[in-house]
């Protein structure tokens, strides 16, 4: 933004026609990270069902598009052909405005996520502190939205909801303190010339503040399970719970006004994973490449993009994994997980940090020494995991197997008679009828 | 209701209305719940919705007639309805059915417990949030749904039963595809123990959740998995035998079997899974054992039961299944009346709720396995 409006002052064109064109590349600069998120919103959409789909051993939605990368547009035109209903109880403009401020709270976040180096539309001081302060809009937008539906269903879900952002938000908080401590500055991305969380980390993985020490690895945990719980989503979807409150506080929701809260959901995952992306995992930085080598060459600032999107991709698989795979907490156990556990440990990860940072002299042997110990054992923990993965993918087989009494491999079973030939049995069946 | 609070302002409880549209129920049906905030203080079930006169139709029915409707008690576990209706017919008319029959039956009859405890612990895990489970445990039940059409042709409801028997052999070609389905489902059900029964979150959501003891169980006249998931060890096909199974060797598996206490959510979870491991080793039992002979004992065209009463009982997938006929000796029945296992179920949640959260209402429910269509008939 300041270099965009710097440029225009050296046009010197006079205040006026400065003042309108700045307005009128905000505008563009908005709608264009607005259309961004949008369309990352909708990828994930995609994403997550051919995600479900091949965890549930189905093919998922492959029509549209190559993969059916498209799906998610055929879905937004068909939502916006619908009729915009509000139920006659409800709050009419309250109602109609709660999915606007669910949005605005979500995608005005993205103005201060880093896509790449310079790539972020507004790389404000006080980035992260902003991001934390405008997500917060959307609780308003949910609570109105299970107010003014005057639905019990919709109320229960907006108060549940609420109060499980505003409870994990403390956390959340706390541990995105540990690493506001570490690196001295709130924002998000920077430069050379004006360090910010990720131009002060390093390329590789033991310069990433997660492997700082045990405590940001433990901050990073923290807050990981903090913004899971904060985005709504399994285990901790309670506010939409299906088998429960029906729908949640979208129940009485239709057409576009649905549309917007379902893609803000999914760009707060994308939102969540940009964020624990920048603070903890080194962001864009390359491993190997100085800052001042990137900030010179476009090509090493799109390979930064690349590597940025890839990490925030990652983490966003983990939360889709997580949601085909956890059933959901209750809500006394969700409250006791966040005030019993989440809260004072992330007190304790806040005061190890100020400790260690108090006690080990930055940049000494001990201090890399911890750096590539914590390393060490973070990737362990991955390798340990995956290998486990494997293990169970291995044993239970992971094709989609429709031919199932063909399967079992001992007695006398011969599966081209069985009652209803399937899959390749069943073209076998028909090639030998036919 | 209202209770004035210290600012002066009024305390209600909500009353809300769950079902008869609601993603969880299972079926239709309708619960007034009374909560205060997250916590009921009762919820009382509402039933009737799916009533279609299945007694009453009955005595415009021959008794031949009328086997196809058993189906429609339950269409989860259609082959015990069937076996009830023909074993209390039966009895009215004196027919020793055929050891092939009677094996033919069990086999059907077991084969059926699997898949709908399929169903159920795919429910149970849906109701709780895990969507996954439900359909691989779908998937699973597939092989049988398969089976069970090879054998009569139908997937759902099956019309397999006739009254002195059954009305298709089986050939070894079936009993190979039979095997070959057990050799696969038996290592399924471990892998299941390992996705599903450990998964900590799970335990937690039905570990002491909506005890119900064992004196209320037997006050309430739960049966079957809920019963023996109470602490009491009662099981109609060893206690009251009928059939053939006499002639098998199985386990009734009674709570507490892993954790939690007697009665509890997680315990009912656990007697079913067990449940499905005892059906296999009876269908291994009635593999190596099954008779050569008839499969239909003589019985007329148009039975006229002679003047009288009878009740017979089976063990369904969901408790008792009853079957209670009265005669005139005509073509018809008198009267027919069902007894089954969700009734008294539906009848215990307004005892054990209150107390209970929504999320765990929606557990007992689930876990009871109440199906709308067997309560209403």
């Amino acid at each position: 933004m300041e270099f965009i409006y710097n440029y225009l002052s050296s046009l010197e064109l006079g205040p006026w026609a400065t003042n309108i064109l700045f307005v009128i590349a905000l505008l563009v600069v908005s709608a264009a990270v607005f259309l961004v998120a949008l369309t990352i919103a909708g990828f994930l959409v995609v994403v997550e069902r051919r995600v479900a789909g091949r965890v549930q051993s189905r093919i998922g939605p492959n029509r549209v598009g190559p993969f059916g990368v498209l799906q998610w547009l055929a879905d937004g035109i068909k939502l916006f052909m619908k009729e915009d209903l509000v139920p006659a109880q409800a709050d009419g403009p309250l109602f109609r405005l709660a999915p606007y401020l669910v949005m605005v709270g979500v995608f005005a976040a993205f103005a201060s996520v880093p896509f790449g180096m310079l790539l972020i539309a507004s790389d404000l001081n006080v980035g992260i502190l902003y991001i934390l302060a405008i997500t917060s809009v959307a609780t308003v937008g949910i609570l109105m939205s299970g107010w003014a539906s005057n639905n019990k269903w919709s109320l229960l879900g907006g108060i549940r909801s609420t109060a499980q952002i505003v409870s994990y938000e403390v956390p959340a908080a706390l541990s995105v303190l540990s690493v506001v401590l570490i690196a001295g500055t709130l924002q998000m991305s920077g430069t050379a010339s004006s360090p910010g969380i990720i131009s002060l980390q390093g390329g590789w993985p033991w310069d990433w503040y997660a492997f700082y020490n045990p405590f940001s690895l433990t901050a990073f945990a923290i807050y990981f399970t903090s913004a899971v719980a904060e985005g709504n989503r399994t285990p901790f979807d309670l506010p939409e719970a299906e088998s429960e409150l029906v729908a949640g506080f979208n129940t009485e929701y239709s057409g576009m006004r649905f549309a917007g809260f379902f893609l803000a959901e999914f760009a707060n995952v994308y939102l969540m994973s940009a964020i624990a992306t920048t603070l903890f995992f080194g962001g864009w930085q390359i491993p190997g490449v100085s800052l001042a080598a990137q900030a010179a060459s476009f090509w090493l600032r799109l390979v930064g993009l690349g590597i940025f999107v890839g990490k925030a991709a990652v983490l966003c698989f983990v939360v889709v994994w997580f949601r085909w795979t956890f059933p959901r907490l209750r809500v006394d156990q969700l409250m006791s997980l966040c005030y019993r556990y989440l809260v004072p440990i992330a007190f304790v990860c806040l005061a190890g940090n100020a400790v260690y940072l108090l006690v080990i002299p930055a940049g000494s042997e001990l201090d890399n020494l911890i750096h590539w110990v914590t390393a060490g054992a973070g990737g362990l923990l991955v390798l340990v995991l995956l290998w486990r993965v494997r293990f169970h993918i291995k044993r239970s087989g992971d094709r989609i197997n429709l031919d199932l009494l063909a399967r079992g491999e001992k007695g006398s079973f011969d599966p081209t008679v069985q009652a209803r030939p399937y899959g390749k049995f069943r073209r076998q069946h028909n090639k030998e009828s036919a | 209701m209202s209770e004035p609070t210290q600012a002066g302002a009024q305390r209600e409880e909500i009353v809300l209305n769950m079902g008869p549209h609601h993603p969880s129920t299972h079926g239709v049906l309708r619960f007034v719940v009374h909560t205060d905030g997250e916590i009921m203080r009762k919820a009382v079930p509402e039933v009737g919705y799916l009533h279609r006169g299945l007694e009453k139709l009955a005595e415009t029915q021959t008794y031949a007639g009328y086997m196809p409707f058993t189906d429609r008690v339950n269409y989860l576990e259609a082959m015990f309805a069937e076996q009830a209706y023909a074993m209390a017919v039966e009895a009215l008319l004196a027919t020793e059915v055929p050891p092939r029959a009677e094996f033919l039956r069990t086999i059907a009859c077991e084969l059926n417990r699997i898949a709908n405890h399929h169903v159920t612990l795919g429910c149970i895990t849906m109701d709780l949030g895990a969507y996954t489970p439900f359909v691989y445990l779908l998937r699973e039940r597939e092989g049988i749904n398969d089976l069970i059409e090879a054998l009569c042709g139908n997937r759902i409801t099956h019309n397999y039963l006739r009254i002195g028997g059954v009305s298709y052999d089986v050939d070894d070609k079936w009993l190979g595809q039979l095997e070959s389905y057990l050799n696969h489902f038996e290592p399924i059900i471990d892998e299941l123990v390992a996705l599903i029964v450990g998964n900590e979150i799970l335990i937690k959501r039905m570990e002491d959740v909506a005890v119900i003891s064992r004196e209320d169980a037997v006050a309430w006249g739960l049966t079957g998995p809920n019963l023996r998931a109470s602490g009491q060890d009662w099981d109609v096909r060893r206690d009251i035998p009928y059939g053939a199974y006499p002639q098998f060797e199985f386990d009734v598996p009674v709570g507490p079997l892993g954790r939690g206490q007697a009665g509890d959510c997680n315990q009912r979870f656990l007697v079913r899974v067990e449940e499905m491991r005892q059906s296999c080793r009876i269908l291994r039992q009635c593999l190596a054992k099954l008779p050569e002979g008839d499969i239909k004992a003589k019985v007329p065209k148009m039975i006229k039961a002679p003047k009288g009463e009878s009740y017979a009982s089976v063990e369904g997938a969901r408790g008792e299944m009853g079957c209670y006929l009265v005669s005139d000796g005509g073509k018809n029945p008198y009267r027919l009346k069902w007894r089954t296992g969700s009734f008294s179920a539906m009848s215990i949640i307004e005892h054990t709720s209150p107390g209970l959260m929504i999320a765990d209402l929606v557990a007992l429910v689930a876990t009871l396995d109440v199906i709308a269509p067997e309560c209403d008939r």
